[in-house]
């Protein structure tokens, strides 16, 4: 327990409150005054409708489209199933950065769209909302999908033998069924778009800012740091509610239904409908999902001597990236494994022995702890990197040229998921084991070698695959703190494009591709170890 | 508890000293690194020639980082004051430089050679935390053919910006991000007074002025005149770049053409400053002196019109004929001076966005 407490106290509360200090204090006093200043201005508003109205749009959009997809992957049997459900999670896994890089290749200049028909669509809200809608579509088909899978469909033709229509029975029986799940994934999809950043950097042009893009506005291009300060408070408080809306629906959504076994309720789709549905559904990813990740591979391909690797190979030389960074483009890919490395072993002890703490306790106090490890999942990761950079620069915690820095950040957003993970497998172990071992005579830590251990082995794997592919995309933190001579693949990426000319763009598609594989390949293995779905994700 | 947080502090002290990876820029006994790290914005660009004769001169190598646009460039250096990313940061502007300067982000050093640097861009005289560069003016340039070709006259001053004629037609830079986007606001600023800059472009905004985030963009994806834009099939012909940009279309056409494709409308140009200074903190100050003193020589002053198509401050130092032959000559510019930039700066850029971009 005194260990992830002492590292969020120190590598997030301090930070943390370290900004909120210098944003609203002034010589010694308080200014609460300033949170009106700043709110009634009309660009800060503007910028608050924009976040809010976006990102219901996005999740509306996300419901709309992914919904129909959630029942063809939960009762549909099809050829490549497996396969498609992979590929469908991929993009959420996938950093921001690409995605935004991705819908860039097919809707901005010179991209696809604008190639096929003059069409450009970068710097427009529906570039947002489609980005959205593919980042977040495999939220909504994993969580709402995987509950559908078990209703029993008995009820809904009960109701029908009563008497009540299709869309009726549908209405009545199945949707209230779902409800919880579907408002949880809605959630979710919500806090994801609400505090998106890679996606709206990248896409939006000057006009459209979530908070997130603009605190990180107000910091590196305004440098007003009580601007961006009471943004982050606002933020804060803004993911505080939908953090607790989602834990109420969460606790809901064990309400008592009548669960049954996937396998039974699976079968090949009949008749014209439902064939057009299944059709359909696997059009919209296509379209939706594959789409852009080929077009993403097409441009890195598409070089200035025709197709070819010219564009890889330019990643390889420092001259290249035209001064835009002190070492080859391609060493950000060793500097992110081993960042992501650092990150997911800091994660996973920090997360590991949190997750320990609270299988041996119950009650207020332990819920209270559970609780505080997600915040760093809602509070703007930007602020998470503005305020090391504020804080964490005098003796005897100056990191800020050190190279831990950037794990440390990342760790911080790794752990919420190592705790999932972990939690529900060592809550499952039984603690007569651990009794009888200590009665043998071992020590803790050999009970916890002896026995804990072995069980929770596959566990510690897949909350490392997390950890890990969260610290290879994670980019609001890093943007900050990264620095030129040691950049991240996605740091790299956003700087890149960042740059004018056809070799800079070029290069940016192709190591966004890189990115894309190693991801990918993370997933994939992930998938691998992951037989049983014991965990809560 | 408390003891608990300092272990786990000092631990990761502990851990970040040891893990540290070696930066070949310092060296633990204190002897003469061979490289000087020059941190500018991403339009920074020198002769390899040139730097190569630097080396030569004094024995170090210079590596160039560009950090991005001018004033984020400035406030990347600002964050992370005292533990800077280079040894010298070039770039900061008249606009900038009271930011600059109120965060102590330089050490003083006067440059050898500062003598025959024009008296009147020497705006830190008295405590030389700054050394001057280059100069540039900041000005609507227009597409010839364009006009020629819709016989309608190109626009001289910023009143003509605003008329019917000129609807749609030009591409500005977002003041908060780019230097020439700010720049131009402050041309605004001055020619329509603390009272009138507002109203101005709310006109501009209704004659359909576009915005975008860097000169690159604008100049080289949105300008119909520029090589780069031709090719892309921009469709602005009037963009807020500099005076110097005429020669450059001409320099980079192939076959060089007789006459620039490219004016600037000599009445909406603002004065533009650019300063070097030597970082607090730097791990190689006197290689990072070294350079400063090089950045006002003749040999750098005179290779880098052709390079940052910029103007020199050196007395004496000789402009290309590129320069003398297509360049526009601004004799009367906009100037604001640097306090009262520093006092209205945040709050006209923030009322600019508001106006324009949001």
């Amino acid at each position: 327990m005194a260990v992830p407490v002492a590292f969020f106290a120190v590598f997030f509360a301090y930070p943390v409150t370290a900004i909120v200090g210098r944003g609203l204090k002034a010589d010694g006093s308080w200014h609460w005054g300033r949170f009106g200043e700043v709110l009634s201005r009309p660009d800060i508003g503007q910028v608050l409708w924009f976040t809010t109205w976006q990102a219901a749009l996005s999740t509306a959009l996300t419901l709309l489209i992914a919904l129909p997809g959630a029942y063809v992957f939960a009762r549909f049997e099809f050829p490549g199933k497996q396969l498609l459900r992979a590929v469908v999670t991929v993009p959420f896994v996938l950093p921001t950065v690409v995605v935004g890089t991705a819908f860039l290749a097919l809707l901005g200049r010179g991209g696809l769209l604008d190639e096929l028909w003059g069409v450009r669509a970068d710097t427009t809200v529906w570039a947002i909302l489609l980005a959205h809608v593919f980042f977040n579509y495999a939220v909504v088909v994993r969580t709402v999908g995987g509950l559908w899978a078990q209703l029993d469909p008995r009820q809904e033709e009960a109701a029908r033998v009563l008497g009540a229509g299709r869309f009726a029975a549908w209405w009545r029986v199945t949707l209230p069924a779902l409800g919880p799940a579907v408002a949880a994934a809605a959630l979710m999809v919500f806090l994801f778009t609400f505090t998106s950043f890679g996606i709206v950097q990248i896409l939006g042009g000057p006009a459209y800012s979530t908070l997130e893009v603009e605190i990180y506005r107000q910091t590196a291009q305004l440098l007003d740091l009580p601007t961006a300060a009471v943004l982050t408070m606002v933020q804060f408080a803004a993911v505080g509610g939908i953090l607790a809306l989602h834990a109420w629906t969460v606790r809901r959504r064990e309400t008592a239904l009548k669960l049954v076994d996937p396998a039974q309720t699976v079968r090949r789709p009949r008749g014209a409908a439902q064939w057009a549905l299944l059709v359909g559904v696997l059009g919209t990813v296509l379209l939706l999902i594959l789409l852009p990740l080929g077009v993403l591979i097409e441009r890195s391909l598409d070089g200035p001597g025709g197709y070819g690797f010219d564009y890889y190979r330019a990643l390889r030389s420092v001259e290249a990236s035209g001064g835009t960074f002190l070492v080859p483009p391609l060493e950000a890919v060793w500097n992110s494994l081993r960042y992501a490395l650092a990150a997911t072993v800091i994660a996973l002890v920090v997360g590991g022995l949190a997750a320990a703490a609270l299988t041996r306790r119950a009650g207020r106090l332990a819920r209270g702890f559970d609780a505080l490890l997600m915040l760093p999942l809602g509070i703007s990761a930007v602020t998470v990197g503005f305020g090391f950079l504020i804080t964490l620069d005098k003796p005897p915690l100056d990191l800020r040229a050190s190279w831990i820095l950037v794990p440390l950040a990342q760790a911080l957003v790794g752990v919420p998921f190592v705790v999932r993970v972990m939690l529900p497998v060592l809550r499952a172990v039984d603690g007569r084991l651990r009794e009888a071992a200590a009665v043998l005579g071992a020590s803790p830590s050999r009970v916890w070698r002896e026995v804990d251990l072995p069980m929770v082995r596959r566990a510690v794997l897949v909350a490392a695959g997390f950890a890990f592919a969260v610290s290879l995309g994670e980019f609001g933190a890093t943007v900050f703190i990264a620095r030129p001579d040691r950049p991240t693949l996605p740091v790299a990426v956003a700087r890149l494009l960042g740059r004018p000319g056809d070799l800079n763009y070029g290069q940016a598609m192709a190591l966004s591709t890189v990115l894309m594989v190693v991801c990918a390949v993370s997933l994939l293995v992930l998938e691998r170890i992951r037989t049983d779905r014991s965990g809560e994700f | 508890m408390a003891a608990g947080t300092l272990a786990a502090a000092l631990g990761v002290s502990v851990l970040a000293a040891c893990g540290g990876e070696s930066d070949d820029s310092t060296s633990s006994d204190g002897a003469k690194s061979k490289s000087v790290t020059l941190v500018a914005h991403d339009s920074f660009a020198a002769s390899d020639s040139v730097l190569k004769e630097f080396t030569e001169q004094t024995g170090y190598t210079v590596k160039v980082l560009k950090s991005g646009e001018a004033g984020e460039a400035l406030n990347k250096e600002i964050l992370t004051k005292g533990s800077p990313q280079g040894d010298v940061f070039f770039g900061v502007d008249n606009t900038l430089l009271s930011r600059a300067l109120d965060n102590g982000l330089f050490t003083p050093y006067e440059a050898k050679g500062l003598d025959q640097v024009r008296a009147d861009v020497r705006l830190d005289d008295d405590k030389h935390r700054v050394t001057p560069v280059d100069t540039g003016d900041i000005c609507v340039n227009y597409d010839k053919k364009y006009f020629t070709d819709k016989k309608l006259a190109p626009p001289q001053s910023f009143a003509d910006l605003t008329k019917p004629a000129y609807k749609d037609l030009l591409v500005v830079e977002n003041a908060a991000q780019s230097s020439p986007g700010l720049g131009f606001l402050l041309g605004t600023v001055a020619a329509y007074g603390d009272d009138g800059w507002q109203g101005y472009w709310k006109q501009l905004r209704a004659n359909g002025v576009q915005v975008v985030d860097s000169w690159e963009q604008a100049y080289n994806e949105e300008f119909s005149g520029s090589a780069g834009g031709k090719k892309a099939e921009a469709e602005r012909p009037l963009v807020v770049s500099y005076a110097s940009s005429p020669p450059v279309e001409v320099l980079y056409a192939d076959p060089q053409p007789k006459e620039a494709p490219t004016g600037v409308a000599t009445g909406t140009c603002f004065r533009q400053i650019e300063f070097a200074g030597l970082l607090q903190g730097a791990k190689n100050e006197a290689g990072g002196k070294a350079l400063l003193d090089f950045l006002v020589s003749k040999t750098f002053q005179e290779d880098m019109p052709l390079n940052m198509f910029v103007n020199p401050v050196v007395d004496g130092a000789k402009l290309p004929t590129l320069f003398t032959d297509h360049g526009a000559v601004i004799d009367q510019p906009k100037t604001v001076g640097p306090e009262k930039i520093a006092e209205n700066r945040d709050e006209w850029i923030q009322s600019w966005s508001s106006l324009v971009v949001k």
